[in-house]
């Protein structure tokens, strides 16, 4: 089986866990023997081709004047732009385009994106919606010109060219929902971007959700068909190397960990209050916000006002080795989200042996049984479950062992082999629909 | 000779309710009571009060041709006694009808054999004295908690007087032997065993109302049958299981009432089976043969062992710090604290902690307060740190409670004075003052002569304004003794009390303190 996949961005140069989740799954669906044409916006020439062949859209030219995906295209022409468009952003992008761009922008397109050639920055700045655009247009004439047997787009972003695809290839197109308008921007969605992901799943044959939460919401918030929505969980990278950090804690306390954005998603505040619930019990605790983000100022200030700053530290932006080495010195894991369609980083995190307290508002809290499991908003228990986990040394014996157990159990492979599956459904269905044109 | 016998475990836990750690040192009490309260009553209606309408009936019908056997948990009692009196009336009527043999189980349904023969068998002391005082028997039977039996266990219940026991017929000890006889420990052949027949008791218990059994739908008649298809040498089938099985395991709507009121008549028209209680058949019968049970069994699970309670190192870690406390516990002369002692050992708590269940398992579901194994094991752990502070408390100081949230004046003014009276007093000389009091020249003064313990036994159901009424004008030093000994609810109650002084009289005075002084009394003598 031959796949053309859409994404947005493909390691190294990734910003956060799309790349990542992107990368795994290729990998497994390659163990399995599919081949993948991997399209990203921009190549930068030292991304991982172990797997896949990575064709850079930059580097490909369109003819303008067949324009099939032209009546598509005025649906999105014109589009303002928040700040929050993207999954599993990471923390220092985020921080750019807050800055870059508080204001929302109107783009009315010039006619660069139909020159012949273009090039993309692939990045999720302001000239975004130019991108995904010119983006479509280069799928067009990559669908026209490669042979392959299905289409596979990752997230909304690359929707536009998975049906520019189909429409060109007539090959069924899959969707794959890493997170929805709901999750970035709670109730105030963007009504174009939730246009283009409903229009993304209506156009598609099988959608992927990466949760059973995330499942739910595409079925009751864009009235997706649930015959066509399958759930397939994501898994994380396992090997050795994750384990060579040896961090010797320079103090006695123990030390609990938020890792991501500072924004209104993530649930930075409840880890606040319940960090003050638990240091008016224990003052043996320092507590680590690690991660940047709008609500970063406000947390700090209310730390203050807490009277907690001598054990609650921020360290802001944290590279990759700097995570692992935090997560060495970790007793405990906080992902305490308001809405987070899977969530990766608990499993980072077990995969360092650091017991989790996770909120039950996130996709990953369905795959896991080692994990305690909150309510975002239910500080007491959030507080309870940090207790418990710092002085009830057989839990957190427990869930050092076994936890690190199941997240090695959680492998790419399985998940592409339901990824197949969905394939192969998607194929079936199909050539049912040209066998009933054929018969009408 | 072929007989049935019949024995329902009734049993209800004291539920704890979410108690976060920052309530450890601050709030002791710990049982989530408007649930139980809620529990128990749906249970009594749904299973306890028709169930026992139906076999009352039953033996009314039969006479002594129908017999069955009951245990009943100390714990359960108790919230019997507290909630729906009228079950333990309709379980007196049954025993009234002498067809009803209770049986004698530790009084809050632990697993205490398993830690502490001491207090193992202080507790089924407290269980066997409650069944005499309740149902006017002497317990001759002993069934364990869930079943559970080993060889040494057998030894214990034989030397405190019983002769039958009752247990699982596992596979483990029985291997190609078949539980249709009477059996007997190995090391005390006096001790006989009955062992359960789990295949044709889980057909009632488990499988009854479901569709996807290929027997369902059961009726009595098939059951019958299959009692008469069982070898014609076996003597006995012993069915055990859960009295909740009748109406609330097994609604109503699935004819399990119709089963049961038809059982009889069916075996005794079809078969030549009679229904025996445990007593009487280790009497009938012959033993064949020793069991061994060198690890202990129990019925619970395909495994039939105890890893349902002590499966996991949250389990062993909870059992073990909570039978760490068992000797300062025994010093502790403070009723609460051997309530709770008791409350806290019930086997419930464990098995909520089970992780064996991920993949099935409703039975652990059954009223399970908890969303996590994880959780009840956090749940538990800052209950017993509460509790290991407060028996710690009550043996480094007995005059001291841990401080109040916010240490109001009163309340240290009061701390400091016990402090002063106890450096004052010889805690001896109050020891050979207490043994002078008598009853009839009792005074209000005397409560200093009294044991702390006492003192709160005395006004613990006083309520705080006759409290505070009564102490108008006492010494300072009798005053400080009943405030620090009302317990720190009652305390702060006491110091938002708003009381009008100018309109209380004399006469107010010392009808209060006669209330007390007749709880004096009547401790006394």
């Amino acid at each position: 089986m031959k796949v053309l996949m859409f994404g947005w961005e493909f390691p190294p140069h990734i910003t956060g866990g799309l790349g990542t989740a992107c990368f795994g799954l290729t990998k497994g669906l390659l163990h399995q023997g599919v081949e993948v044409i991997f399209v990203v916006p921009k190549a930068y020439g030292d991304e991982s081709q172990e797997t896949v062949k990575l064709i850079n859209a930059s580097n490909i030219s369109i003819d303008i004047r067949k324009r099939i995906t032209q009546k598509y295209l005025k649906n999105i022409t014109y589009i303002e732009i928040a700040s929050n468009l993207v999954p599993y952003i990471g923390i220092e992008p985020f921080e750019k385009i807050i800055n870059s761009e508080t204001k929302t922008i109107k783009h009315n397109f010039d006619e660069s994106i139909f020159r012949e050639k273009f090039e993309f920055s692939g990045q999720y700045g302001p000239n975004l919606m130019k991108e995904v655009v010119r983006y479509a247009l280069v799928a067009s004439s990559i669908a026209e010109t490669t042979d392959f047997d299905i289409i596979h787009a990752h997230d909304w972003l690359t929707y536009p060219a998975g049906i520019a695809a189909k429409k060109i290839s007539g090959k069924p197109l899959v969707v794959h929902m890493h997170a929805t308008e709901f999750d970035r921007s709670g109730e105030n969605i963007n009504q174009n971007v939730y246009d283009i992901e409903r229009k993304g799943m209506q156009e598609a044959d099988m959608v992927i959700a990466v949760s059973n939460y995330t499942r739910n919401i595409i079925i009751e918030r864009y009235g997706i068909n649930p015959d066509k929505v399958i759930t397939v969980y994501n898994a994380v990278e396992y090997d050795e190397t994750y384990f060579k950090y040896r961090e010797e804690k320079s103090f006695p306390e123990k030390v609990v960990t938020f890792l991501g954005r500072v924004t209104y998603q993530k649930g930075p505040d409840y880890f606040v209050e319940a960090a003050n619930k638990v240091l008016q019990v224990d003052k043996n605790v320092r507590f680590v916000m690690a991660g940047s983000g709008d609500m970063l100022i406000r947390m700090i200030n209310r730390v203050a006002e807490l009277s907690i700053s001598s054990n609650f530290h921020f360290t802001g932006f944290l590279n990759e080795e700097e995570v692992n080495r935090l997560f060495a010195i970790s007793d405990v894991y906080v992902m305490p989200s308001v809405s987070e369609p899977f969530g990766i980083s608990p499993l980072e995190a077990m995969r360092s042996s650091v017991p989790v307290v996770i909120s039950k508002q996130s996709g990953v809290a369905e795959i896991l049984q080692h994990a305690l499991k909150i309510d975002f908003w239910d500080i007491d228990a959030m507080a309870d479950s940090i207790y418990g986990l710092l002085h009830y040394n057989a839990l957190s014996e427990m869930f050092r062992k076994e936890g690190k157990k199941e997240v090695e159990r959680l492998k790419w492979k399985s998940s592409a082999r339901k990824v197949i599956e969905v394939y192969e459904k998607a194929l079936a269905l199909s050539t049912k629909n040209i066998k009933m044109k054929k018969i009408s | 000779m072929k007989a049935i016998c019949f024995y329902f475990q009734v049993h209800q836990p004291n539920r704890l309710k979410t108690y976060r750690f920052f309530d450890i040192g601050k709030d002791h009490h710990y049982y989530d009571d408007l649930q139980n309260k809620y529990i128990i009553k749906r249970v009594a209606e749904k299973c306890y009060l028709p169930t026992n309408n139906l076999i009352l009936n039953l033996i009314k019908e039969y006479g002594t041709s129908f017999k069955i056997s009951f245990s009943i948990s100390g714990v359960a009692i108790e919230q019997f006694e507290k909630y729906v009196p009228e079950v333990l009336e309709s379980f007196k009527q049954l025993a009234e009808t002498g067809c009803v043999e209770f049986l004698c189980e530790t009084y809050s349904h632990s697993l205490a054999c398993l830690k502490s023969k001491e207090e193992f068998e202080r507790q089924v002391n407290m269980h066997r004295n409650k069944i005499k005082e309740l149902f006017n028997q002497d317990p001759k039977t002993f069934r364990n908690t869930e079943l559970i039996y080993y060889d040494t266990l057998g030894v214990w219940v034989a030397d405190m007087g019983f002769e039958t026991m009752l247990t699982e017929g596992a596979k483990q000890v029985l291997a190609w032997r078949s539980p249709g006889y009477l059996y007997t420990n190995c090391i005390n052949p006096k001790l006989k065993l009955l062992l359960k027949n789990y295949r044709l008791s889980d057909d009632i218990a488990f499988r009854f109302s479901q569709r996807e059994w290929d027997q369902w739908p059961l009726t009595t008649e098939k059951y019958v049958d299959w009692l008469n298809a069982l070898d014609p040498n076996e003597e006995v089938v012993n069915l055990f299981m859960d009295y909740e099985t009748f109406g609330e395991h097994q609604w109503a709507e699935t004819g399990i009432f119709d089963f049961m009121r038809y059982l009889p008549a069916c075996v005794f028209s079809n078969s030549p089976y009679t229904f025996k209680t445990p007593s009487e058949l280790s009497k009938l019968l012959q033993p064949v043969g020793y069991i061994y049970a060198n690890n202990p069994i129990s019925w619970a699970d395909e495994e039939r062992d105890i890893t349902a309670w002590l499966g996991n190192k949250l389990q062993q870690d909870a059992f073990d710090s909570l039978y760490e406390l068992e000797n300062k516990v025994k010093n502790c002369d403070d009723l609460d604290i051997q309530k709770d002692w008791l409350y806290l050992q019930t086997s419930d708590h464990f098995y909520y902690m089970c992780t064996k269940w991920f993949s099935d398992g409703d039975v652990h579901k059954y009223f399970n307060p908890y969303g996590s194994p994880y959780e009840a094991f956090i749940n538990y752990m800052n209950v017993l740190s509460d509790f290991e502070l407060r028996v710690n408390n009550i043996l480094n100081t007995k005059y001291t409670y841990p401080p109040l949230n916010n240490n109001s004046y009163n309340n240290n003014e009061i701390i400091n004075n016990m402090e002063k009276n106890k450096k004052k007093k010889n805690p001896q000389r109050v020891m050979k003052q207490r043994t002078k009091i008598k009853s009839k020249d009792i005074q209000f003064s005397d409560l200093l002569n009294i044991s702390l313990a006492n003192i709160r036994k005395i006004i613990g159901p006083i309520d705080v304004e006759t409290i505070a009424i009564a102490i108008i004008g006492v010494e300072d030093e009798i005053k400080d003794v009943i405030l620090s000994n009302m317990g720190m609810r009652k305390l702060a109650i006491y110091e938002k009390l708003d009381i009008d002084y100018s309109q209380i009289k004399q006469s107010d005075i010392i009808k209060a303190r006669k209330i007390i002084l007749e709880r004096m009394k009547k401790l006394i003598s």
